[in-house]
């Protein structure tokens, strides 16, 4: 890593410093992790603002190249400005599937043309990308799908259904896997990238078990996709699926943000739930045992998120660590979303009314929507098998 | 694996090769059926020493090379793989961590170079029953003419058979689970009215019980405050609860890696067993909760050497997460190699006994637990 000596780096941090103190609106302190939560409100002026200057400034993905309005920085800047905006309660604008596993992955297999195209839009935060890969018959056998486009000489024509699409509802362009040789399977795949609004797409949200809709059914009729908007060679579409899966995942572990859902610590709410003895310690032994149980896998998961940071950033390659991230950090979450709605009790599985607080209220809801992190972006079996043949490489059953 | 200089990455080459060469598992195998009364190889115990393991964590001037605890536990995770048995945890990294919290100029001159160069062997006497309790002291050390006289036993003492040096809990004031009132005693392993009787452990290791029969010191030999010796003892207990650790975590990763080789040669219903999913999801779960551990691990080994506050509570997390996952590792190498992994022929029921031994000691996954709550305020 071409990192700078200090001086160089004191001297950026105090550029960083100055210019969020110069742009960051003062109302939006604190605000980002609770905009995270909510599904989707109207922006105020203030968030629009605080968008477009990191946009223009290109922070909001610090390390991107420059010439497509990235931030251009290194690493070790890029990290100065993070920290910068934490120390002010600032958060980082910029994000959604663009950031987190399109643009990198279109930064790596796109062409110039495609990069010129779609590139500026992401880091402005201009516009959302959904993800059109997952069908109803193709989960965690996602090679197995079944959209068909036609080679229609200068375009394609494409049919079929997709499922899951995270936030198709307000997304202005897809992302998508399509099938262009029905002969063969993983090789028969391209990712083609459409815009929303073009005749035959129609979304429809499905109503979740924790009350929401964030994913939708697209249905795909007569979609006509230009030929220019294939990345990545046509029938190779798996390799660049395959890579803004890994994306995908390092964001869901939790290693890539905050991790968790945040508010009080489950030891703070189990006291006040359950109680404490004369000596301070949780009443209910066999709760505390457990309550234990889930701090100390937590800890241990923030170490392994650390100690794989430190690792990658010596140059002795990617951690082994990183390939467990996933399941560990989901694994951990849910145990404490259960234990949380449990400490609870009856207050804890509140679905609407003024008879809960918001923070139970969000607790019953988090509890379920958190099911789902072991089954979206590789299921936690489909991790096992990762690792399985991956790392310990065992073999495939004949 | 944390980042490690290039001081350590020579260190733990150095260890990798001496142990796949000196030290392999058929080596601790010959020290068991040997039925050697101090529980390790001697001469293998001297080698170690002669290229300066013993010495890891004690500083220079008294002949050490104060490379530091994560040093010492690189060096400790390798010959954990192999199960080797030496006095490297008790007597060079907790029996010299004592004396290098707590020992005036003069005891640190009078033991440390010893304890460097392997000439002598340390041993924490601290334990009174089956179970880890550092506050339960009875053993008393009375006033006697200008110095103390010692009576009472102590259990299970690590390496009690070799030990040169015991550093022994004592209750000078209060009662046995009082933190205030145990002072710590440094006393030879041949002073008169002591004497010990081998314990026969499943692990094969060097255990004895130690009584004491009003064994007579000098002033001299308490290491610390006297009464305040409590904060000492846990602080020298967290550096063996850590070192120990590391070795917990070279076993596991070697049962871990003689299972997998296995999963992947075994062939039933016609393919290896490896190829079973029940079996890849397990092994999965292991290869996780091992890369978990080792966090753990390290992190309690660096916040040693950094000196930082949280010493305590990321020894607890290491001990509690590393205890149970060697536990579960050593259980899936026995079920996983099936009837081979019940013969004693086969290595699995040595890291299986191992994990047992090394989970109770200084502590066991329940003690860590509370241990960690409690220190959270919980």
């Amino acid at each position: 890593m071409a990192d700078f000596g200090g001086s160089d780096l004191d001297a950026f941090r105090t550029e960083a410093r100055d210019w969020i103190e110069a742009n960051f609106p003062k109302s939006l302190k604190g605000k980002g992790s609770m905009m995270m939560r909510e599904e989707r409100s109207e922006p105020t002026p203030d968030m629009d603002a605080w968008r477009k200057a990191m946009g223009e400034k290109g922070w909001g993905v610090p390390t991107w190249p420059a010439q497509y309005g990235g931030g251009g920085l290194t690493p070790a800047e890029g990290r100065i400005i993070q920290q910068e905006l934490g120390r002010v309660g600032a958060y980082n604008p910029i994000g959604g599937m663009g950031v987190m596993m399109f643009g990198p992955t279109l930064l790596e297999y796109g062409t110039e043309a495609q990069k010129q195209q779609h590139i500026p839009a992401i880091v402005k935060g201009e516009l959302q990308w959904c993800q059109g890969f997952s069908e109803p018959g193709a989960g965690s056998d996602l090679a197995s799908l079944q959209t068909r486009a036609e080679d229609k000489g200068d375009h394609y024509i494409v049919n079929g259904q997709k499922i899951w699409t995270s936030g198709a509802q307000w997304a202005q362009w897809c992302f998508c896997l399509v099938r262009t040789d029905t002969t063969k399977k993983h090789e028969g795949i391209s990712f083609v990238l459409f815009p929303m609004d073009v005749p035959g797409v129609e979304v429809r949200p499905i109503p979740l078990i924790a009350g929401n809709s964030p994913f939708c059914e697209t249905f795909l009729t007569d979609v006509r996709v230009e030929k220019d908007q294939v990345v990545g060679p046509v029938n190779g579409g798996w390799t660049v699926a395959k890579r803004l899966l890994q994306h995908e995942r390092s964001g869901l572990s939790g290693a890539g943000g905050g991790g968790g859902f945040g508010g009080r610590s489950l030891v703070k709410l189990a006291k006040d739930y359950v109680g404490a003895d004369e000596a301070g310690r949780l009443a209910d032994t066999d709760l505390r045992t457990r309550v234990i149980m889930n701090e100390i896998d937590g800890r241990a998961f923030q170490l392994t998120a650390m100690r794989a940071m430190a690792e990658s950033k010596s140059n002795s390659g990617p951690s082994a660590a990183t390939s467990i991230m996933k399941n560990a950090g989901t694994r951990w979450m849910q145990d404490r979303a259960e234990l949380t709605i449990e400490l609870m009790g009856h207050q804890g599985l509140g679905w609407e009314g003024d008879d809960f607080t918001p923070e139970e209220l969000g607790a019953v809801r988090s509890w379920l929507g958190g099911k789902a992190t072991t089954i979206y972006g590789g299921s936690q079996e489909v991790q096992n098998n990762i690792i399985s043949k991956r790392i310990l490489g065992l073999p495939d059953p004949k | 694996m944390a980042v490690l200089n290039e001081e350590q990455t020579m260190l733990r080459d150095a260890a990798k090769s001496w142990v796949q060469e000196k030290s392999p598992v058929t080596a601790f195998r010959k020290m068991r059926d040997s039925g050697v009364e101090l529980g390790y190889d001697a001469n293998a115990w001297n080698e170690m020493a002669e290229m300066g393991w013993a010495g890891v964590i004690i500083p220079e001037e008294y002949g050490g090379s104060d490379f530091g605890y994560l040093s010492m536990g690189l060096i400790l995770e390798e010959t954990g793989r192999t199960l080797t048995a030496s006095p490297l945890l008790t007597s060079a990294l907790a029996s010299a961590s004592a004396l290098v919290l707590g020992g005036s100029d003069a005891q640190k001159s009078e033991w440390l170079p010893k304890i460097a160069g392997g000439e002598v062997v340390g041993a924490l006497a601290i334990d009174e029953g089956a179970h880890h309790a550092p506050a339960k002291v009875a053993l008393k050390a009375e006033k006697a003419g200008a110095g103390y006289k010692l009576s009472g036993s102590k259990s299970f003492v690590l390496e009690g058979m070799a030990a040169g040096l015991l550093i022994v809990s004592a209750r000078t004031s209060g009662k046995p689970g009082d933190t205030d009132g145990i002072t710590l005693f440094l006393v030879a392993g041949d002073a008169k009215g002591v004497s010990r009787k081998r314990l026969h452990l499943a692990d094969s290791r060097g255990a004895a019980n130690i009584t004491f029969d009003g064994v007579e010191v000098g002033a001299d030999a308490v290491l610390g405050e006297v009464d305040k010796g409590h904060a000492l003892l846990e602080k020298t207990l967290d550096r063996a609860r850590a070192g120990l650790c590391a070795e917990m975590l070279g076993s596991a990763v070697q049962a871990f890696e003689v299972t997998l080789d296995y999963l992947k040669v075994r062939v039933q219903f016609g393919q290896v067993i490896g190829s079973f999913q029940a079996l890849q999801h397990r092994a999965a779960k292991m290869f996780t909760d091992l890369e978990l551990a080792r966090s753990a691990v390290e992190a309690a080994l660096q916040a040693i050497d950094a000196d930082t506050p949280d010493v305590p509570e990321l020894v607890s997390l290491a001990k509690a997460k590393m205890g149970d996952v060697f536990h579960l590792v050593s259980n899936e190498m026995v079920q996983m190699h099936g009837g081979i992994g019940m013969t004693d022929a086969h290595d699995a029921g040595f890291y299986m006994k191992r994990a047992r031994a090394a989970e109770a000691a200084f502590g066991n996954q329940g003690y860590h637990r509370d241990r960690y709550a409690r220190i959270q305020g919980y």
